[in-house]
């Protein structure tokens, strides 16, 4: 049961992923309880399988690609930590911690790192550059079958007509900043965790 | 005899005694004494259990003994929190606290608003349109904007970390401790006070509760299994169904009380009557014992091995239920051809249908199926709601078997629920059975406080079906191309 759970998660643990991700104590203890209980074979890591086990998560057309956003490069199992570090991403962006010492690192929550956070979905093969071939896999993801190859095909050429600054053909990093710099990011890429 | 006792104690006078021998003689006497006080104690004990449990039971009476156990329980329970809030308090522990309002706060918007949102913000401060090539006037000026991702993202994720349908296989979280060791959230020793009472708490229900309650239940089974099989005797008529009726019932309000059930019933005049087909929500196996023990149904499942099937076997010999083949199950038009004759003759008893077809931990009514509604009769709806802070009556079936949950069962402080009957419903003109299902999920929800679910109670083993995903996917495509069909037509 998700309750026993909290016991096992020490406070040593608790303060170092307070450090790193930005969770209060008590928010990080109910992840630890929805990440145990997502952990069916109770091994302290999540496979991808654990993931697809959620409905909602299942019928989502890019679930794959969030799923395997949590993955490090290669991996097959997640630990808590990895979980945490990759959720921190959609912290809500707090005022007072735009005022934090700048050499602590950028926060994981920051725009910057959301925006990199939306790319890596795209960017599959993690070239840094999203190419016309990974525009059209996440568009074909989205529409399914109801769109033919030809228009896809034209929607995406008009999309990186649009953004592509540089003219090699591809979307880097910088040209998805540029793209998207007027979207409210923080707050379509922030979930409200309550306290 | 005389002369025997004589040379025995001649060589007890001749010999020292041996530890042995010294003990054996202490001890028969007091064999005699412990086989007595067993004997008076086995008979108190029984004539103690056939006053106050049985015989209230054959006669449906109460006197109130239960109501007055869970009372004094929530007392303790009280004391137990406030003793934990403050222990923590002086410790500084962060209490674990499962909050009531979930993880996340989610919002609910749909994929249209939200896209139409986003590409709003988008453009609406690029007012000189300097690197927009787009010529269409307004939001919707490009077909697919990169920002479209966000929406999804943020929903994956959302559900990940809470979602609607995982959580309700699994039993419910307390907000507060009920000193079981199953729902224990914080480290235990906050206080000796607190950890004597749980002590206490472990041995009250180990060794007084659990032994009287397997007691009870073995008297109620074995009572069903025999009285119902003399009864299979008689010619069928008037007589027959009025003597099943009451031993039915006296036999489920045995079992009530063998796992202290404390149930208290709503809306009585809306008892389901014969010709009709009574549906409720399912939480557990014990859901039928608990209706039963108020009224007579013929129950609907599929025939068991072991002594399962030999209760079913039994009960069918007094009055028709409906008890299938494994191999009859598949077949859907078999079982509704069976439950529509059943229906149709009126001097049978109401069916009793769970349509959910599996058990949910009591937080929600997920998808009925629509079998049951599809047969031409009466519904009548039932609410069962279960208070968990006494035990949880949730089966998990993929974790624990059916033994395991019966020992939780017999070991939890008590079981208390409520049940409502809900006035008939009929499926109306133009409604078809999947409507008609939803209606009466919708009202079951509604009165038994639980959330109403549309996903599938079958999704614990299996997988989602694709055309969920596909709906999505139509929807997001209708946005890219409808907004192309606008700029060719205008």
């Amino acid at each position: 049961m998700g309750s026993r759970a909290s016991s096992l998660l020490r406070e040593e643990d608790i303060e170092e992923i307070k450090k790193e991700t930005g969770f209060s104590h008590s928010q990080i203890t109910r992840l630890y309880s929805r990440f145990h209980s997502l952990d069916k074979g109770e091994n302290g890591a999540l496979s991808r399988e654990d993931f697809q086990r959620i409905p909602e998560l299942a019928i989502n057309p890019l679930g794959d690609r969030i799923i395997n956003a949590f993955f490090p490069e290669g991996e097959d199992q997640v630990n808590f930590r990895g979980f945490m570090r990759t959720l921190a991403h959609f912290r809500p962006v707090e005022d007072n911690e735009k005022n934090k010492d700048p050499s602590a690192g950028e926060p994981l929550n920051s725009r910057n790192n959301k925006l990199l956070f939306a790319f890596r979905l795209y960017d599959l093969d993690r070239d840094d550059k999203i190419s016309r071939d990974e525009l059209l896999q996440v568009l074909r993801m989205m529409v399914g079958v109801n769109i033919s190859d030809e228009q896809l095909g034209s929607i995406a050429d008009r999309t990186i007509q649009e953004a592509d600054t540089n003219g090699d053909m591809c979307i880097s990093f910088s040209e998805f900043i540029k793209v998207l710099e007027k979207v409210d990011v923080e707050q379509k890429m922030s979930i409200r965790f309550l306290h | 005899m005389v002369l025997n006792n004589n040379i025995e104690l001649l060589y007890l006078k001749d010999r020292p005694l041996g530890t042995l021998e010294a003990m054996g003689l202490f001890v028969s006497p007091f064999n005699n004494l412990l086989c007595m006080l067993l004997g008076i104690s086995f008979t108190v004990w029984f004539t103690l259990l056939l006053v106050f449990i049985i015989v209230p039971a054959v006669f449906g009476v109460s006197f109130g003994i239960r109501r007055l156990y869970m009372k004094s329980l929530l007392k303790v329970f009280e004391w137990a929190t406030l003793r934990i809030e403050r222990g923590a308090k002086e410790k500084n522990h962060h209490l674990y606290k499962p909050n009531a309002n979930g993880i996340i706060a989610k919002e609910p918007t749909s994929l249209e608003e939200e896209l139409k949102e986003i590409r709003r913000s988008g453009s609406s401060r690029d007012l000189n349109g300097s690197s927009s090539t787009s010529t269409g006037p307004g939001p919707s000026s490009s077909e697919f904007a990169m920002s479209d991702i966000f929406y999804f993202c943020r929903r994956g994720v959302e559900s990940i970390v809470d979602d609607e349908v995982t959580k309700r296989f699994t039993a419910e979280e307390l907000e507060s401790w009920n000193l079981l060791t199953r729902s224990n959230y914080n480290v235990q020793h906050i206080s000796t006070r607190l950890t004597v009472l749980w002590g206490l708490g472990v041995v009250i229900r180990y060794c007084f509760l659990l032994p009287l309650r397997l007691t009870l239940a073995i008297t109620g089974v074995t009572l069903l299994v025999v009285f119902t099989t003399i009864i299979g005797f008689l010619p069928n008529g008037r007589m027959k169904n009025f003597l099943s009726e009451k031993v039915h019932l006296m036999c489920y309000r045995i079992c009530v009380r063998a796992l202290t059930a404390i149930i208290t019933y709503h809306h009585s005049e809306n008892k389901p009557k014969n010709g009709g087909i009574c549906v409720a929500n399912h939480t557990s196996p014990i859901d039928v014992i608990i209706l039963a023990s108020d009224g007579c149904y013929a129950m609907v499942g599929q025939i068991h091995g072991g002594l399962m099937g030999v209760i079913q076997r039994s009960m069918v010999k007094a009055c028709p239920h409906i008890w299938f083949e494994r191999s009859e199950v598949k077949d859907r038009h078999l079982v509704a051809k069976r439950l529509s004759d059943h229906v149709e003759d009126k001097s049978k008893l109401p069916i009793l249908i769970f349509p959910e077809g599996t058990c949910i931990n009591n937080t929600s009514v997920m998808m009925f199926k629509k079998g049951s509604f599809e047969i031409a009769s009466t519904i009548y709806p039932v609410a069962i709601k279960y208070d968990p802070r006494f035990g949880d009556a949730f089966w998990n079936s993929s974790k624990f078997g059916m033994v395991n949950y019966l020992l939780h069962m017999m070991s939890s402080w008590a079981i208390v629920c409520s049940v409502w009957y809900l006035p008939p419903m009929n499926r109306q003109e133009g409604e078809d059975a999947v409507q008609f299902a939803n209606r009466v999920k919708a009202a079951i929800a509604r009165q038994g406080g639980l959330v109403d679910l549309l996903w599938d109670g079958g999704l614990k083993r299996s997988k989602v079906k694709e055309t969920f995903k596909e709906e999505q996917q139509k929807l997001y495509s209708r946005i890219l191309v409808g907004t192309h069909e606008d700029r060719s037509r205008s």
